[in-house]
């Protein structure tokens, strides 16, 4: 294997209709590892992780995935190298009209001729992975969310993709499943030498098992370092993320006028 | 140039018109990529097979029902008019034409697209709105490949399917009225419909404009769905512009087909 990063993304802008929202990222994801991406709402996580999939395209700079510019490739091209990578959606995407089983098996049977009963047996390997081997026969309808997140786990992996995207996998999860998917991430990464980009806010439940963490914030790469880095470092940024704090840097508030200015000036006309 | 109300009205209805026309360009690009991707569709039939069940047949009770009343009605209608000028034997011949030729298409194209059309606009949006499509996508699958053409096909085949049993049970509510119920003659309803109806001319013409119909609703079904902005509005939206577009397309096309087919007929 390569000693070569497995992901790169050099001087990348992306703007949508005419406001930037990714302005200059650099980013290196090597072989084997876990990183993440972290920052507050809106500042272009879930944007960088469909650049590195191909469903958008940079409006300058590349995106390099084995060797290959991601914006360079034809349909077959890229359809071929999503084949090699899994993405677990914010809320799971779980095809509704299939059960779980049928939503695992869903690329198996799209991708290969396996005969069924090998699917059957790739299908539960799967599922017991993520701990559900006894919910093949649900609808998606009747999971919860944390079980759904980890059936979405299972059919990302389906094909032993290189590469996986995570998009919040910790969001709306309880305390135990917030542990149980973050070890899972882990595992699954090792197992499998997967290599993993995890988009998160939740920063101390992604520091325990993170090998690398970038942190966006306005479009812009603003810090990054091991999670031992990150943990111990003084850069007002990093500390203000790592222990929650309102007064830092990071302005909680969109941009506005002064609080005063707009309350007086923008009251609804009594009618 | 001077900015008055004038000139902004004329803007935003220049802008509406443009908005408008990309949009069918777009929605043109999209029946043809439709087409292109139906292999898989065609292929793996059972995938057509399966949304032939959800549009077709789901939609059965509708159009047998419609159709029974709507047979019946003109089997009234028909038969007060035409005992007025003494031929009330015809009543079989007026029945079937005008279901074969008019109210089979079209009035089973309005039931198809409020049935069937809104249905499958709700789901593809739905699918989009959850990002089922994304995922799909992102799983190398061509979402129109897997999802719309099958959709697209069914919609096509089965909306003559539908029509000719609109029809055919419409005619079986002409003759409950007018033989069962009012005592026409049941053998000269039956003979004289049998001699007047043309294969050709009613019966073929009349298959021709269901399947462009089909066509028509199916291509504005999936299109809406596909296209929809992906908010719980945004679906009920396009589902409402589905039943309100498709109708109205429906209606103008009959008027063409109608003018080209039965010309000096
Ligand atoms: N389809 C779109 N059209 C226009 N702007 C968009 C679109 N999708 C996202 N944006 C904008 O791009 C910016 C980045 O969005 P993105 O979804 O990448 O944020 P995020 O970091 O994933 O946020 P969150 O943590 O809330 O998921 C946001 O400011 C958003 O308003
Ligand atoms: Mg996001």
């Amino acid at each position: 294997m390569s000693s070569e990063p497995l992901v790169k993304l050099a001087d990348v802008n992306f703007t949508y209709d005419r406001r930037p929202v990714l302005k200059g990222i650099n980013m290196e994801i090597p072989r084997g590892k876990v990183i993440a991406i972290m920052g507050l709402s809106g500042c272009g996580k879930t944007t960088t992780l469909r650049l590195i999939g191909g469903q958008l395209k940079a409006t300058s700079g590349a995106v390099t995935v084995n060797g290959q510019v991601v914006s360079e490739l034809d349909n077959d091209g890229l359809y071929a190298l999503r084949r090699r990578m899994g993405m677990l959606f914010q809320f799971g995407a779980l095809f509704t009209d299939m059960t779980v089983y049928d939503n695992v098996a869903f690329q198996m049977r799209e991708h290969t001729d396996l005969p069924e009963e090998l699917i059957h047996d790739l299908v539960m390997m799967k599922l017991h992975a993520v701990g559900l081997r006894g919910a093949q026969k649900l609808m998606p309808s009747e999971l919860s969310g944390g079980m759904a997140r980890r059936v979405a786990l299972a059919r990302a992996i389906a094909l032993d993709p290189m590469l996986m995207l995570y998009d919040e996998p910790f969001a709306g999860l309880d305390p135990i499943s917030l542990s149980i998917v973050g070890k899972l991430i882990r595992t699954l990464n090792d197992a499998l030498g997967i290599s993993s980009v995890v988009v998160t806010h939740d920063i101390q439940e992604s520091l325990k098992i993170v090998d690398y963490v970038y942190f966006v914030s306005e479009g812009k790469i603003v810090a990054e370092g091991t999670a031992d880095e990150i943990r111990h470092s003084d850069e007002p940024y990093v500390h203000q993320f790592v222990w929650g704090e309102a007064d830092g840097p990071v302005s909680f508030h969109y941009p506005a006028k002064p609080f005063g200015e707009q309350i007086y000036t923008e009251a609804p006309r009594a009618r | 140039m001077p900015d008055n109300g004038l000139t902004r009205a004329l803007q935003g209805l220049g802008r509406r018109v443009t908005d408008r026309i990309w949009r069918l360009g777009f929605a043109a690009r999209f029946l043809l990529a439709t087409v292109m991707y139906s292999g898989t569709a065609l292929r793996r039939f059972n995938l057509t097979i399966r949304e032939i069940y959800f549009t077709g047949v789901l939609s059965l009770i509708i159009i047998l029902v419609s159709g029974l009343f709507v047979g019946m009605v003109l089997g009234l209608q028909g038969y007060d008019t035409l005992q007025r000028y003494g031929s009330s034997e015809a009543l079989g011949i007026l029945v079937a034409l005008s279901l074969v030729r008019e109210l089979g298409p079209v009035v089973a194209a309005l039931l198809f697209a409020s049935r069937a059309g809104s249905a499958i606009t709700a789901e593809i949006g739905l699918m989009k709105a959850t990002e089922q499509l994304s995922a799909m996508e992102m799983m190398a699958v061509d979402p129109i490949a897997r999802v719309v053409a099958p959709r697209f096909w069914a919609g096509v085949i089965s909306m003559p399917l539908l029509a000719m049993l609109f029809s055919a049970m419409g005619i079986f509510g002409g003759y409950l009225v007018g033989v069962q119920l009012i005592g026409v003659d049941e053998g000269s309803f039956w003979s004289q419909m049998q001699a007047s109806v043309d294969f050709r001319e009613d019966i073929l013409n009349g298959v021709i404009k269901s399947f462009v119909f089909g066509a028509i609703i199916s291509w504005i079904a999936v299109f809406e769905g596909y296209d929809c902005e992906p908010t719980a509005e945004g679906v009920s939206g396009a589902t409402t512009r589905t039943v309100v577009t498709s109708s109205l397309a429906i209606l103008a096309a009959d008027f063409i087909l109608t003018a080209l087919m039965f010309r000096g007929a």
